[in-house]
């Protein structure tokens, strides 16, 4: 089971809402490479390892990808806080809008939803940790892009 | 629940963070190194250190994890806010 802690891992302030950054960090919550996929991976993979020490560590990554996740969120939830219409409308984020409002939901930034494909469980540990290791290749390839083609955010 | 704008709610919370980080780490280490008595050592010490602060927050603002709660007048795990609220 879970517990949850009433704090994040890291704070977010974000003092300015954007909603054109939002559209782009929302990959990181519900993309290919997000940390929505990245915790159902590992906890998805955890069962099939004959090792208790990987089936630990995948669990406890795929527990601390929670955490990333809930973080991303809340960036993209404060990027997108009290919009008004006419930066809904100017930012493009109106495509979004209209089938979520201000809700969070997971998908790409392209608006391709979330996706179970954007993973895979094999049953197998040594092909799982290989798909691990690409994921994780992904993630420092994508973070460094999303900041390199932005603004600060704060 | 006390006032909890002020730099002092952030602070304790930013030093939890960093602590728990600190954890987070060393249990990842120890899942795949779990007969490593110095990495026990550090991680019985930090964990001793954010169990106070964890309580000394629970005691001042609002616990962090229900099973924290010492409120018997107002149930502060309803009332306090969210994280993702940011600005506290």
């Amino acid at each position: 089971m879970w517990n949850y802690e009433r704090r994040l891992q890291f704070p977010v302030n974000i003092k300015e809402p954007n909603a054109k950054l939002a559209q782009v960090i929302i990959s990181q919550f519900g993309g290919p490479d997000g940390e929505l996929a990245a915790s159902q991976r590992y906890l998805s993979q955890r069962y099939a390892t004959p090792y208790r020490e990987v089936a630990g560590i995948l669990t406890d990554i795929g527990t601390e990808e929670l955490a990333h996740m809930e973080m991303v969120s809340a960036i993209v939830h404060q990027l997108t806080r009290n919009l008004s219409m006419e930066e809904i409308e100017k930012s493009g984020f109106n495509k979004y809008y209209v089938d979520h409002t201000l809700g969070l939901w997971p998908q790409a930034a392209g608006g391709v939803p979330f996706n179970a494909c954007f993973f895979q469980s094999k049953g197998d540990v040594i092909t799982d940790l290989f798909e691990d290791m690409a994921a994780d290749a992904t993630t420092t390839k994508e973070q460094p892009t999303i900041s390199r083609s932005q603004k600060p955010l704060i | 629940m006390r006032q909890i704008q002020g730099n002092e709610h952030s602070r304790m919370l930013k030093d939890i963070g960093i602590i728990s980080f600190v954890l987070v780490e060393l249990t990842q280490y120890l899942d795949t190194h779990p007969y490593d008595k110095q990495a026990m050592e550090y991680f019985n010490h930090y964990a001793r250190i954010e169990k106070q602060m964890k309580q000394e927050f629970a005691s001042r603002y609002y616990p962090l994890n229900a099973a924290l709660s010492q409120d018997q007048k107002e149930w502060n795990w309803a009332l306090a806010p969210m994280p993702w609220e940011g600005g506290c």
